[in-house]
Parts: C-alpha cells; sequence; structure tokens
C-alpha cells in the first residue's frame, strides 16, 4: 500500500506532479532504444545471420572440421579446470573473508578484484614472463621437458587468472547478507565445521554460487586476450574457440566459418544470459514468497 | 472550512481504498485521520496534498476545488513518516527550498528559515545534513521544510513511527503546542489511538475504506457509534451471550436484555471501568479469583477469572487496589454496572444499558 | 591479541591459508615477476622504452578512446537505467536481460560482429560510410568497440541504485512546488552523482585493458589504430621482452590505480548515503 518507501510501479499510474509528462517518458524511451537498438541488439542478430549467410549445410560443416572440433574440445577442457578451481577457491575465500573479522580484509577484497582491473594481455605476459623460455622457470623447465607456456598448461592458468573473481565476487555479499547466525546455531546443535558448511552454508549461497560459476562459466570459454599471449596459436593443438574465430577470420575465405564458430559463443552467450534471468526470478520469488503474511489462526472471543 | 471532502472515492484497481467519505476540517483545528492499517487513512491524507487522485468525489481547499490543481499548486505542507529530507543538502537548503521556488528574496528566506529553526529548537544546525541528526531532530526539520513556504494545511503521514516511544511522547506534546502557536489546520495520520486522543481537537475513524465515526476523543470514547469503534478505541470485554427466559447468559454470568428483543444469541461489551470490585464476597453478585494484576502506571487492570473459567478484565487505581487490600489469587465478588449490546457490526450501537444493581459509589468513575 | 574477538566457528586457518596460498601462486608471485623483470632495466632503459612514439600514441589512443567510451556509457547508460526502472514499455524484459551480452559475450565474437556491421557493406556502414563515419581500421572504430564492451557497468551499477530511492524523496519536492526538472537536477542528480561516477569509472577500467574485440575492428596499425594492449603483444610477438614488460608494467600500474579509485569511491558513496 502507499507510502513505503521502495518505487512501485504499480501505482504510478494515478500519480500527477510526481511525474513526467507523457512526452519526456517517450522520448526517453525512444533515445533508450535507439541506443539498445545499434549496441545490443544489431550484433546479436548480425552474428546469427552473417553465420546462416551460406546456409546451414556450410554452417555445419564449418564447425565439424577437424580443427573446429579440437578447438571446442580445448575450450571445453579449460573451462572443465578452471571453473571447478575457482569454485573452491570462491568458497574458501568468501568463508574466510564473509564470516571472520581480520586486519587487511580490505587488501584481501581489492586483491580479488585484481584480474578485472588488469588488461587480459597483461594476464598472459606476467605468466610468460614466470614459465616462458626466458622466464623464471623456463629454464628448470625446459630441462625437465615440462612445457606450460605455448601449451594447454598455460592456458588454464591464464584462463584461471582471468575468471577467479567471478565465483568469490558474488559468494562474498551473499554470504555477509546471511550472517552467521545459522552456522552458529549449527554448531550449538552439535555440527562439525564440515557439517555446517555442507548442509547450511552451502544451501543458502546456493543461487549466488550457481550466478557465480554461470559468469565463470562464460568468461572461461570465452577468454581471448590472456590465451592469445600463452598459446603458440597452433591450429588443431593450442587454438581455443575464441582463437579459431580469429584464425577463421584472417583466411582471405574464412569469414562466414569465422562467424559460424563466433554464433556458437554467441549461443553460449545467450545461454548464459538466460540462465542469469533464471536464477534472478528464482530469488526474486524465494524472497517475495518469505515475505508473505502466514495466514492467521482463529482466535475465540475472548472476555 | 479549510478542508472540505464530499463524497471522495479512491479505487487501486479493484480494491475500494476509499469509500464515498465526507467530512470537513475547520480552520485551525487539529485533526487526526485513525484506523488500523489498509483502513484508507493515508489515502485520504494523500488525495489531500494532490500526491493521489481520487477515483470519484471532491476536495476542496478553503473553499476551492482542488481536484484538477496538481500537487505543487496546492500550497500544503506534507511531512512524511520517514522524513524524506533531501540528504545531499544542509538543514538550511532543506528548509529553504520551498522558498526558493516561490522565488522569495535571499534576506526573507534567511529571516524564516532562522525563525523556524528557533521555533523548532534546532538552532545553530543549519550547516549540518541530515546524516548527523538524530530522528527526532530529522523528524522536526521536515515540519520547518513544510512549514517555511507558509502553507494553508500542515499534512502529516505518521510522524512519529519511526521515532523512540520515549522521543515520541515528547514530539507529541511539543506538536500541540506548535500548532497552538501557529494556529495552522493540521490533519495527521495516525494508527495509534492513545496518540489521537492524546493530541486531536477531533478524531476521524477509518475502517476498510469506510469512515466510521468523526467526533472529540471524549465523543468516540463514551458514545461510539458502533461495534468497530467500539472495540477499536479504548479496551473493552466483549461476550457472546445465549438468550433465555429474557436474559443474555455466559456461564454465571446475566444480563437483562431489551423489552422487543428477538432472537437467540447476543454480543454484550462493557468497559473495564464499569467492573466495580470488592473484597467482600457478599458484597456483589458474581464470584472471581483476582487471577492477575497488571501494573500500567496509576491504573492497574485485574484480570478476573470466574469458576468456569472465563475472563474479565477490570480497572482501578492503586489506591483502591490497596484499600480493598487485593492481592493475586484473592477471591473477589464484582458486578457489571453498564453494557452496551454490539449485536450487529457497523450498525449504530444502542446507547449503553445500566444494570438494574444498587450503584456505590466508585472513585474510578469515567476512566 | 589480548583483545581478539573470539569466534566459534572454524576453518578461519584452513580457508585463509587456501585463499592466500591461490592468491600466491596466481596473482602475487606472477605480477611481481613483472615488477622484478621491468627492475632489471635501467631506468634510462625503462624510460625509453615506455615513452618512445610509438608507446605515446598508443596511451594517446588508448586512454583517450576509454575515456569517450566511459562517457557515453555514462550518459546512455543512466538514461537506459533510468528506463528500464522506471517506465513499462513493449520488450522491456528483453532488453533488461540483454545489457548483459557484452558482459556474456566472448571480446572475438564482439570484435568480429562490430567489424562487420560498420563495414562498407555491413548494416550500418552502408548509411554511415558515405556520411564519413568510418567504423573501420580507424580511432572511432576503436571507441564503438570500447562503447560496447563497457555498456552493462553503468547500467548495472546504478539499477539498485535507482530501484532503491525513496519515492518520498521526490514526493516532498513536489509538496514544496518544485516541477519534475528541478526535482531531478536539484536532488535526484546530486544523490545518483556517486553511482554513475563509479560506473564511468568500472567502465573506463574495462576500456583501458580491453584487447579482443580491438584486435578485429581497429587494424592494430601502429601510430594510428594501436592501442597499448596491441603494442605489447607486438613487442612479444617480436621477442621484445624487455618493451613488452616495461609497457605491461605502466598499464599495471595505472590499472591498479583506477581501482584503488574505485574502491575508494564505494567506500565514500556508502558514508555518503548513510
Amino acid at each position: 500500500m502507499p507510502g513505503n518507501g521502495k518505487f512501485n510501479l504499480r501505482r504510478s499510474a494515478s500519480r500527477r506532479g510526481v511525474e513526467e509528462s507523457p512526452f519526456v517518458k517517450w522520448t526517453l524511451i525512444a533515445i533508450g532504444l535507439a541506443f539498445a537498438l545499434v549496441f545490443l541488439l544489431l550484433p546479436l542478430v548480425s552474428v546469427f545471420t552473417e553465420a546462416f549467410a551460406k546456409g546451414f549445410g556450410y554452417f555445419f560443416s564449418a564447425l565439424t572440421t577437424p580443427d573446429s572440433l579440437s578447438a571446442i574440445r580445448l575450450t571445453l577442457l579449460i573451462a572443465a579446470i578452471s571453473v571447478p578451481l575457482n569454485v573452491v577457491f570462491g568458497l574458501a575465500a568468501s568463508w574466510a573473508i564473509a564470516k571472520f573479522e581480520f586486519r587487511g580484509k580490505s587488501v584481501l577484497i581489492t586483491l580479488i578484484d585484481l584480474p578485472f582491473a588488469v588488461s587480459p594481455v597483461v594476464a598472459g605476459l606476467v605468466f610468460v614472463l614466470l614459465f616462458g623460455l626466458q622466464g623464471y622457470f623456463g629454464a628448470w623447465l625446459d630441462e625437465h621437458d615440462i612445457r606450460i607456456i605455448f601449451a594447454v598448461p598455460g592456458m588454464v592458468l591464464a584462463t584461471t587468472f582471468v575468471t577467479f573473481p567471478f565465483v568469490a565476487r558474488e559468494l562474498i555479499p551473499v554470504m555477509q547478507a546471511t550472517g552467521s547466525e545459522q552456522e552458529q546455531a549449527a554448531l550449538t546443535l552439535g555440527a562439525s565445521g564440515w557439517q555446517t558448511f555442507w548442509y547450511v552454508t552451502l544451501p543458502s549461497v546456493k543461487w549466488g554460487l550457481l550466478y557465480g560459476v554461470i559468469l565463470c562459466n562464460a568468461r572461461a570459454m570465452g577468454e581471448f586476450g590472456a590465451v592469445y599471449v600463452v598459446s603458440a596459436h597452433i591450429m588443431g593443438q593450442t587454438e581455443t574457440m575464441s582463437l579459431r574465430v580469429q584464425s577463421l577470420y584472417e583466411n582471405p575465405r574464412g569469414e562466414t566459418a569465422a562467424f559460424a564458430v563466433a554464433s556458437l559463443l554467441a549461443f553460449l552467450a545467450l545461454l548464459t544470459l538466460a540462465l542469469k534471468t533464471f536464477v534472478e526470478w528464482q530469488t526474486q520469488r524465494n524472497y517475495d514468497l518469505a515475505q508473505q503474511p502466514v495466514p492467521e489462526l482463529k482466535s475465540d472471543t475472548h472476555a | 472550512m479549510s478542508i472540505e471532502l464530499k463524497n471522495v472515492s479512491k479505487q487501486f484497481g479493484e480494491v475500494a481504498a476509499v469509500n464515498k467519505v465526507n467530512f470537513s476540517v475547520k480552520e485551525g483545528e487539529l485533526m487526526a485521520l485513525l484506523g488500523p492499517s489498509g483502513g484508507g487513512k493515508t489515502t485520504v491524507l494523500r488525495m489531500i496534498a494532490g500526491l493521489e487522485l481520487p477515483t470519484d468525489g471532491d476536495i476542496f481547499i478553503r473553499g476551492e476545488r482542488v481536484n484538477d490543481i496538481p500537487v505543487q499548486k496546492r500550497n500544503i505542507g506534507f511531512v512524511f513518516q520517514n522524513y524524506a529530507l533531501f540528504k545531499n543538502m544542509t538543514i538550511f537548503k532543506n528548509i529553504a527550498f520551498g522558498l526558493k521556488i516561490k522565488k522569495w528574496k535571499r534576506p526573507a528566506i534567511e529571516e524564516r528559515v532562522t525563525e523556524l529553526l528557533k521555533l523548532l529548537g534546532l538552532a545553530g544546525m543549519e550547516k549540518r545534513y541530515p546524516h548527523q541528526l538524530s530522528g527526532g531532530q530529522r523528524q522536526r526539520v521536515a515540519i520547518a521544510r513544510a512549514l517555511a513556504p507558509k502553507p494553508s494545511v500542515l499534512l502529516l503521514d505518521e510522524p512519529f513511527g519511526a521515532v523512540d516511544a520515549k522521543i515520541r511522547q515528547e514530539l507529541r506534546e511539543w506538536l500541540v503546542h506548535l500548532h497552538h502557536d501557529l494556529n495552522v489546520t493540521t490533519l495527521f495520520v495516525t494508527h495509534d489511538q492513545e496518540e489521537a486522543m492524546e493530541v486531536s481537537d477531533r478524531i476521524v475513524i477509518f475502517s476498510k475504506g469506510n469512515l466510521e465515526q468523526i467526533g472529540s476523543p471524549r465523543d468516540v470514547y463514551e458514545q461510539p457509534v458502533n461495534e468497530f469503534v467500539a472495540r477499536f478505541i479504548g479496551v473493552m470485554n466483549v461476550l457472546e451471550l445465549e438468550v433465555r427466559d429474557g436474559f443474555g447468559r455466559l456461564n454465571e454470568l446475566k444480563f437483562p436484555v431489551p423489552e422487543n428483543f428477538a432472537g437467540e444469541g447476543l454480543r454484550i461489551g462493557f468497559r473495564p471501568y464499569a467492573v466495580q470490585v470488592s473484597s467482600d464476597l457478599a458484597r456483589f453478585e458474581y464470584r472471581a479469583k483476582l487471577s492477575r494484576t497488571y501494573f500500567l502506571g496509576i491504573m492497574l487492570r485485574l484480570e478476573l477469572e470466574l469458576a468456569s473459567g472465563l475472563t474479565v478484565r477490570s480497572r482501578m487505581t492503586k489506591e483502591e487496589y490497596a484499600q480493598l487490600d487485593l492481592w493475586d489469587g484473592r477471591e473477589v465478588s464484582f458486578q457489571i454496572r453498564q453494557y452496551r449490546i454490539l449485536s450487529r457490526e457497523n450498525a449504530a450501537l444502542t446507547p449503553e444499558l445500566q444494570t438494574p444493581y444498587e450503584l456505590p459509589p466508585s472513585i474510578a468513575e469515567n476512566i | 591479541m589480548a583483545n581478539k574477538k573470539y569466534n566459534p566457528l572454524p576453518g578461519f586457518g584452513l580457508t585463509m591459508g587456501y585463499t592466500i596460498l591461490y592468491l600466491s601462486v596466481l596473482v602475487l608471485i606472477p605480477i611481481a615477476g613483472l615488477f622484478l623483470k621491468t627492475f632489471q632495466l635501467t631506468w634510462s632503459e625503462f624510460w625509453h622504452l615506455i615513452t618512445n612514439a610509438r608507446a605515446l600514441a598508443a596511451y594517446k589512443l588508448t586512454f583517450g578512446a576509454s575515456l569517450i567510451a566511459a562517457f557515453i556509457n555514462a550518459v546512455f547508460g543512466t538514461l537506459l537505467a533510468w528506463i528500464l526502472v522506471r517506465y513499462q514499455f513493449f520488450g522491456k524484459r528483453f532488453i533488461d536481460a540483454l545489457v548483459d551480452f557484452p558482459f556474456a559475450l566472448p571480446t572475438a565474437v564482439a570484435g568480429l560482429t562490430l567489424s562487420s556491421l560498420f563495414a562498407a557493406n555491413g548494416w550500418l556502414g552502408r548509411y554511415l560510410v558515405p556520411l564519413g563515419f568510418i567504423g573501420t581500421n580507424t580511432p572511432l572504430a576503436v571507441v564503438i568497440a570500447l562503447t560496447f564492451v563497457g555498456l552493462p557497468f553503468v547500467v548495472r551499477t546504478l539499477q539498485p541504485v535507482l530501484q532503491n530511492l525513496e519515492q518520498e524523496i521526490e514526493e516532498a519536492a513536489a509538496t514544496l512546488g518544485a516541477s519534475r526538472l528541478r526535482t531531478f537536477v536539484q536532488i535526484l542528480a546530486p544523490t545518483l552523482f556517486p553511482t554513475v561516477l563509479t560506473g564511468f569509472a568500472l567502465a573506463f577500467a574495462r576500456a583501458v585493458g580491453e584487447y579482443g574485440s580491438i584486435t578485429f575492428v581497429s587494424g592494430n596499425l601502429p601510430f594510428k589504430t594501436e592501442i597499448v594492449p596491441s603494442l605489447i603483444v607486438y613487442q612479444l610477438e617480436e621477442h621484445n621482452y624487455a618493451g613488452a614488460t616495461a609497457i605491461a608494467a605502466v598499464l599495471l600500474v595505472i590499472s591498479c590505480g583506477i581501482l584503488a579509485f574505485i574502491n575508494w569511491l564505494e567506500v565514500w558513496t556508502s558514508r555518503f548515503n548513510n
């Protein structure tokens, strides 16, 4: 009902003097939509249109060349390694940060945010400096015939670096918001640390966790700059899907094929958005359900 | 007449939040809009302000029909429950806001703001920001801001809802003094009936969008027009009686019914002050055990438990309690001096019926 | 410490230890390695590597284009956030979900599709190129791509704040006689400014580091459309590790500076709003 502070769209129809005139409103909507059209809708549509420009058959065959297939496989492999690693990290870091007080917490949080500010090229570079032939460990690795840079391990490292904040950043606010009381209650009932974590904490952050995993995965599969620097760009061996798009594009007649692979990635992006919307809808639904008043029990009339 | 509402209604979709409300407010009056949540009182206030538009009916301020006048032009002052101060402005700028819009000159603004700061006990705080003030101070700034442009009407929406209980008491008294000094027509919304009784000249009681009663605090307490008002204002003992042989009965209690009463059931109510208690077991008709005593300051509320388990609430002063030498668990006798028939909700009530018993003088009369 | 607050929850040692270990291996040591490498250079070597003409041109383009792109996103992002929070219109839910598209889309794909849209025969290029807006292999192309990747930041940072604005503040202004425009300019805008600034800084930081999409749209022409990350990649491919490291160090320091600024801004905003 009126006056509860938060903006309530349902009531706007009956309010005057507190709202813009319809002219202003629709002009703003028109400009906003035009902007969204150019920068969001058109790129989205054009990826798919260009991908199918030479027909469905060409599209399919472009995706199933041995090089393309190995690119898809490599992308999936890298994601399958970095995402779980980052989930474990995210859970550990958010537990330490959200449930405990210690000095230097803000420094830690800033460090976790670091990959967001660092250019992916720099991210790749730092690993080349460490593990490349000229790098600090280069000589040692060469002796033992271990290749990190210009091979898959390096690409995994670089991808993990770039994507590790995602899960942690989603979990920290969620864990902070739920507080420690539920865990403390579990302890009073005799639960061990692991039991508390597994049965109490994890379920309470499940949507935030899912959301973080979705974003982490999308970024891991789509990463370009960092893996570009650490890979040898050998087709069929050290190419992810993003790199494949580029190598196809550089080929004079490979444009449509490039779009084909790109459309697969774009589809992944749309899937990510759909999942994200679903997760948000779920969280909102749970919140709304919790707000509904419980039906009152009938009480007797008493004197 | 300062404000008049004629047949005003407000629909939100299917729900009728306000239903054909009619009343007027005299110039300089301090009036409370009282009722439970969702009763429509806030909606009525907002319609007077122009923050909502009525679906039906007319609103007049100082004789002028304001339905089509936007809120900016109605010259009303509005105070929100959560203050709604402009966080990015100093106190001075907050209060001066309405004056700047009316294009007052700088010296006049300064004079007016200083005057209000002094009047509301905020002198010296011009340069502070809202987040540096306490809740009570913020509310007074909100009032000062609303009063600055000299509105014809001052509207307050649960002004003391967001403040601590102790401060609320102080602010209530202070509002009465302020109103007395300024004499601006003031309307405020509250769900706290004690607040409404204590502060206002007249009270308008709303329930489910309907205007139940309008009258002075004494009127609504002593002469409630229907069951809702009777039960909403003050405390009431309510009993469902079975009618047999000309008497309404419930367990040990017996009440005479009016002559032409047809029906098998009867709902009655009586105020705690109408229950008279004595430690002399032979004095009055009914027996009960004093099961609990609640200490309410000067008054005490007593819970009398009859043999059948039925509970009746009574009230008396500390002196009377001591005089009668009462304690929890003691057996007492009591009688019920007045009661009211509440049979149908929202129907006009019959005047209180006196029971045909001896009426010894009571110290706790009319409380 | 004598007055250390007791916390009954277990696992601090384990989780904190793992966190520090992970961060060290993945972040601290590699970045330290970068700086150590730069310290191997003499000061004059370092200075020359980061201030030669080609590098300077790259800085100008990167920071200039990033500022412009972040500014465009600040303006239009605010507009988008406003209409998404306050108005109802056909397709609103769809657009709202789509705002995250640049965030989810791999940068290579973004570059690919933008370059084809703005090419002379592209859907937008066919109208814009004759008008003189050449969206490929030009600084303009860089600005467009950077606007795309930074789009979600302002919108998403502003949306929750707009959502939580007390509507009573605007009503209070109206009761005091303020028009809509005045309410927006004098009351809403100052309240929203810190948040918009945060979004701007986030978009700027993102744009400065962007690489993938730019390689597609800009052609990486030295002195003309080469951004700093592209220069670093070029140095690497030429095995000029010293040059790459030096410039990367500069970029890293600036990025960290922006990050520190954003964090400070967020602390200041939350204090201001309480």
